[in-house]
């Protein structure tokens, strides 16, 4: 598989699930081609709503529209749409309505557009929410699982989506599931724990730790929350060290739950890798550069972590 | 229903509302009952639902945008049957699923979760477009707060409601209803920010306006009628009501926007809501032992 971004294997899936299931169906607020469910809505004109430049009114129709049965897609960019945050909070959330919210271009890997357009606070919110599940889908592959899994789920669900491609990182045989992570390379040293964005990353500094005798364990969390509890707290008994990676403010998202997670049950020492200020416009790779994100800069960041 | 019915059991239920307000120590009296009137006529003249199957795909469903006067609404879902008399007092208190403002996974038909206002016409508009392409008969009725509508997020679903689903799928199924009663939680609507032209502006996005006495159940009726004749989109209803209506000292007074009546306050709007003068409400209250219950119950949460 090429590589791909998670927003256009959401669009992909979703024409295929659309054909199954005639519950499916979509609202947008005029970003449709660029959250890719624009091919959705040419196949299926009548179950495709563009409600204009209205965030909020989108959400709170996609909230009635599952409230009369209908498993709806609300799609924006992660800031747009987490940014109507009141919204998601009653009209969604504590309404329990069966809505999947969908964030694209997530995190400063949108690069050129600059801080206005990247999510990088959605996990934060979201996550203060009791019974919205967050995914963050590695690859096509998981992407293409986890948009099936958001359909099947009965009650909200948040999807965080890049605009940047993803090299395929899970083995075919995955089946993502919340509260499931899935470890991508074994190791004893220190356990990386990433998604989406970053992950790839994660993969090729832990080679680049191995050429300096440091085995790093790399775990792919999809399921932001839940947590796989279980598996994160073998891997940090077994490494004692671990470090979070996400394209994401290191303020409450990946990171912040894994360290609410050990603090309360497992004490371990913990690196937070992310992003510590507001984005800003630039070439995305640089941007990584920039922050740290990039494979060397995680290498680095885990040998300082280490002492090594 | 007859107008007469409607009006007797609006009257019962403001006693309820008073009563209930008074036991919980807080809420909303003013609004709940300036839109008890539109409410009765609603939910019990007019709504199709069933409360031995308050799920039921078909049944008509009701948004209470305004969703801090969901007193009202307990008391027209208690006289539908939805759940005790009993129930009422328990709003508020821990473990009810009378919330202080709307819950709907608490209690069976309530729709929405409201309360934060400026959301409940957007959610009408997603459940009227549902209906519609599931070729359902269901009306959907939305009630707004005058002061709600300076909400940002109201204009978005004012833009899009006569748009959405067309051409296949009209919002005629919904109705939404303005409670005009001119009050806020500060001050006058006018002196916080003036609304008007309120008519014009709905028209002018698209929505057939009718307006009405908000207190008056003929025009009620009337409206809600010609609202669900209309074809091709979503009807809108103006309805000019009093804040605090029935009691003296409530009505037109921002101060009961959003306090509970002290007890004797409590006995007084019953007093007034029943239309009895202070000279005859002994003889009145021997006369009527289930008033007479509820004024001492009132009465010794005063000596507790």
């Amino acid at each position: 598989m090429p590589a791909k971004a998670s927003r256009a294997a959401f669009g992909e899936a979703l024409l295929e699930l659309g054909a199954r299931d005639a519950r499916i169906v979509t609202v947008d607020a005029d970003l449709s081609k660029s959250t890719m469910t624009v091919g959705f809505a040419k196949k299926y004109p009548e179950r495709a709503f563009n409600v204009g430049i209205a965030e909020s009114n989108m959400i709170g129709i996609g909230a009635g529209l599952a409230l009369t049965g209908k498993i709806p897609f609300v799609c924006s960019f992660a800031c747009f749409l987490v940014g109507r945050f009141e919204t998601i909070r009653i009209s969604v959330a504590y309404t329990g309505a069966n809505v999947k919210l969908v964030g694209t271009h997530v995190g400063v890997a949108i690069g050129e557009d600059g801080y206005s357009q990247m999510g990088l606070e959605d996990v934060a919110a979201l996550r203060a929410l009791p019974n919205i599940p967050i995914v963050q889908p590695a690859d096509e592959l998981e992407t293409r699982q986890a948009v099936a899994y958001a359909v099947d789920h009965d009650g909200p669900l948040y999807l965080r989506l890049t605009r940047q491609n993803l090299e395929p990182v899970c083995p075919p045989d995955w089946r993502f599931g919340l509260g499931r992570w899935l470890i991508l390379r074994e190791g004893r040293d220190v356990t990386l724990i990433g998604s989406g964005g970053p992950l790839f990353n994660c993969l090729e500094a832990a080679k680049q730790l191995a050429a300096d005798g440091i085995s790093a364990e790399v775990i792919n969390a999809a399921s932001i929350k839940p947590l796989d509890e279980e598996t994160l707290a073998r891997s940090a008994a077994r490494t004692r060290h671990v470090v979070t990676v996400e394209d994401h403010s290191i303020v409450g998202g990946l990171g912040g739950a894994v360290a609410e997670f050990l603090s309360d049950a497992q004490p371990t020492l913990l690196r937070r890798l992310g992003i510590r200020t507001f984005g800003e416009s630039g070439d995305p790779t640089a941007l990584y550069v920039k922050h740290g994100l990039d494979p060397t800069g995680i290498a680095h960041s885990v040998k300082k972590f280490l002492n090594r | 229903m007859t107008n007469a019915r409607l009006e007797a059991i609006a009257q019962e239920c403001r006693v309820q509302i008073i009563r209930m307000l008074t036991h919980a120590g807080s809420g909303h009296p003013g609004g709940s009952l300036s839109v008890i009137d539109l409410l009765t006529a609603i939910f019990l003249g007019r709504m199709r639902h069933d409360p031995r199957q308050p799920l039921s795909p078909d049944r008509d469903r009701l948004v209470l945008s305004k969703g801090h006067c969901v007193p009202a609404l307990y008391t027209v879902m208690w006289k539908a049957g939805y759940f005790p008399e009993s129930m009422l007092l328990t709003l508020r208190k821990l473990g009810s699923p009378l919330q202080g403002h709307p819950d709907r996974t608490a209690l069976p038909g309530i729709e929405a979760a409201t309360g934060s206002l400026g959301q409940g016409l957007s959610v009408a508009l997603g459940m009227a477009l549902g209906l519609k392409m599931a070729g359902s008969p269901s009306r959907v009725y939305c009630v707004l707060g005058d002061g709600e509508i300076q909400e940002g997020q109201v204009w978005e679903a004012a833009m899009e409601g006569p748009k959405l689903g067309q051409p296949r799928f009209p919002l005629d199924n919904l109705t939404v209803v303005l409670d005009y009663n001119r009050i806020q939680l500060d001050d006058f609507v006018t002196k916080v920010l003036d609304l008007e032209p309120v008519i014009q502006k709905w028209q002018d996005f698209g929505w057939p306006v009718q307006e009405i006495n908000g207190h008056d159940f003929e025009q009620i009726n009337k409206a809600l009628d010609q609202a669900e004749a209309t074809r091709g989109g979503p009807s809108f209803i103006v309805a000019h009501t009093v804040k605090g209506k029935t009691v003296s000292f409530m009505e037109n007074n921002p101060e009961w926007h959003g306090k509970a009546p002290k007890p004797a306050e409590a006995v007084r709007a019953i007093r007034e809501i029943l239309g009895v003068s202070e000279a005859a409400w002994d003889d009145y209250l021997r006369s009527d032992s289930g008033t007479r219950a509820i004024v001492d119950e009132l009465t010794a949460l005063e000596k507790k």
